[in-house]
């Protein structure tokens, strides 16, 4: 609960920071007050509280997402810093606007409540659709903010009808209540269809297969960093909600449930890859390699009971992998080019460094070991096997296999093509700092995977 | 208003709220002017609004009509941002025609 409102404050105190001509001072402020935040939640934690007649129900799954959605906005701010210089006057807004929408992420896994969840939604969407948007001049930029706007909006109505549904048929917003009464029989039929309802709106929000249609076209016209936010945070937001509410809402998975999921999480993992092996924009490529990846993580509602430390550990992967190549993704894109593969040929020879970076963070997400991307693939599929979904997971492995095929195309460009243009635009040091850190996180948590699971 | 509610039957309103729950979803479908599309999302949002109504004096309660005023604070909030976008789009190409937008592709 404090998290919730110390992070909303820290939005306040950014604004206000702007009004009393401290705007040098901001990026460091809130990256401090994050760190500070962070820590005193996890200080004052002492088992499951409710708050507010159950609006909010702090746990140890809310605790440990909250932590990561607080370490990837750091990430995401301290690079912001240099970012947004050119616009000195918008500045404050676009880091107010991330804590923002980091308090409505929070909201989202903590809820007790339907308002809250609806509320922690609409709060982190509206927030994203102001970033999509935020570079006003670039016609790419408008009209990705334009289509995620009309696409999120036609999904937070669906879900908006879901709750409303629940409600009819239940009598209750409060969680708990529900779950207790989704256990006896006798609800109304309009009960599965407004949880239906809410799920599929939440997989708009992940955007997975077959309302997987509009993410490629949003990050790639949105702002790098906006697309680093949208692929990394709002992903991993979207997906712990899916599960929270998947094992509150649906207790226990009948034969039919079971089956859809399999076959939407099998179409996500193929589509997305298949998709990404034809693409050139690298943004693009990230946008259908993180709609397999949200395959992936759709396998975990197969075993919904016992998955969710595993869940935390693939979305911390998949996360940190994703801030550490979007940074250098950003970095190429700073020094005055553009975001095809072909921008990053001869970055081997130019940069060793960011380029072993991409490299590395590249092979988490293809599940390569020493790094997080494969232990976390390892550890889903293996309670994905004991869960009894062979065929799952054969798909999974071999849609791992296909994934190697795109990324290698983006490694080979920069070790083995040649690049004859020169610029030396000087980037900023922030964006390599954002890299390694973030890929360090990623391989420490990959050789000690107990760090992350021993949390939930 | 319970007798109203009981001749009526609580079905009754779950059907015009579905009839204009769809009649919202093939607007924003069919539809290429924007501003078109923004209304039929508002009546998307207006028709759950409705029902929220229905099924608070259904059960008695006052949770659904305090969630309306919820949803209808977030639905305002949402119009403002996407015609702030919607400006940004018609100072860039000059239409407000949502089918023009084909820039991204691939």
């Amino acid at each position: 609960m404090d998290t919730l409102i110390a992070i909303a404050g820290l939005g306040i105190v950014v604004l206000l920071a702007e009004v009393i001509n401290l705007r040098k001072f901001i990026v460091p402020i809130t990256v401090a007050g994050l760190l500070a935040i962070l820590a005193y939640s996890w200080n004052n934690f002492n088992g499951t509280e409710s708050f507010y007649n159950n609006m909010i129900i702090v746990n140890k799954f809310s605790l440990a997402f909250s932590s990561l959605f607080i370490v990837l906005s750091i990430f995401l701010i301290a690079m912001g810093g240099d970012f947004y210089k050119e616009h000195p006057t918008k500045f404050s807004d676009y880091i107010s606007i991330k804590l923002f929408m980091l308090s409505g992420a929070v909201a989202m896994v903590s809820f007790g409540n339907m308002a809250m969840f609806f509320l922690g939604i609409e709060v982190l969407s509206i927030s994203l659709y102001i970033l999509a948007g935020s570079d006003r001049l670039n016609v790419l930029s408008n009209e990705s903010g334009m289509k995620y706007f009309l696409l999120g909006s036609f999904a937070s109505g669906i879900i908006l009808f879901g709750i409303c549904l629940v409600y009819g048929a239940t009598g209750y917003f409060d969680v708990p209540s529900i779950y207790g009464l989704s256990q006896g029989a006798g609800l109304p039929v309009w009960f599965p269809i407004g949880v239906t309802m809410i799920i599929i709106g939440m997989l708009f929000k992940i955007a997975a297969f077959p309302f997987h249609f509009w993410a490629p076209d949003v990050y790639e016209g949105a702002p790098s960093l906006v697309t680093a936010t949208m692929s990394t945070l709002a992903k991993v937001v979207a997906v712990a909600t899916l599960y929270k509410l998947a094992s509150n809402l649906m207790v226990e998975l009948d034969y039919k449930t079971q089956i859809l999921i399999v076959v939407i999480s099998i179409l996500t993992m193929t589509v997305g890859n298949f998709m990404a092996l034809k693409q050139h924009n690298v943004k693009r490529m990230l946008a259908f390699s993180g709609i397999s990846h949200a395959g992936f993580m759709l396998m975990a509602l197969l075993s919904i009971k016992t998955v969710a430390a595993n869940l935390f550990y693939y979305t911390a992967a998949y996360a940190l992998a994703g801030i550490a190549a979007f940074a250098v993704i950003i970095y190429v894109s700073r020094s005055g080019r553009d975001e095809n593969i072909s921008s990053f040929n001869g970055l081997g020879k130019k940069n060793p460094l960011m380029a072993a970076v991409l490299t590395a963070s590249l092979l988490s997400m293809a599940g390569i070991p020493v790094f997080a991307g494969f232990f976390a693939k390892f550890m889903l599929f293996s309670q994905t096997i004991a869960a009894g979904y062979l065929v799952v997971v054969i798909f999974g492995v071999v849609n791992s296999i296909v994934s190697i095929g795109y990324y290698f195309k983006l490694i080979l460009a920069m070790y083995t093509k040649e690049d004859n243009t020169t610029e030396n635009n000087k980037v900023s040091l922030i964006y390599s700092i954002v890299a390694v850190l973030a890929i360090v996180l990623n391989i420490i948590i990959g050789v000690h995977p107990n760090l992350l699971t021993s949390l939930l | 208003m319970n007798n109203i509610l009981n001749e009526i039957g609580i079905e009754n309103y779950i059907y015009l709220a579905v009839i204009l729950f769809s009649i919202g979803v093939f607007g924003v479908l069919y539809r290429r002017n924007a501003i078109i599309v923004f209304m039929s999302i508002e009546i998307m949002l207006n028709a759950v609004n409705l029902l929220f109504v229905a099924f608070s004096t259904y059960h008695q309660d006052a949770e659904g009509q305090v969630f309306v005023f919820f949803s209808m604070a977030v639905a305002a909030a949402e119009v403002a941002v996407g015609l702030a976008i919607l400006v940004s789009v018609f100072r860039n190409i000059g239409s407000i025609d949502i089918g023009k937008l084909k820039n991204l592709k691939g």
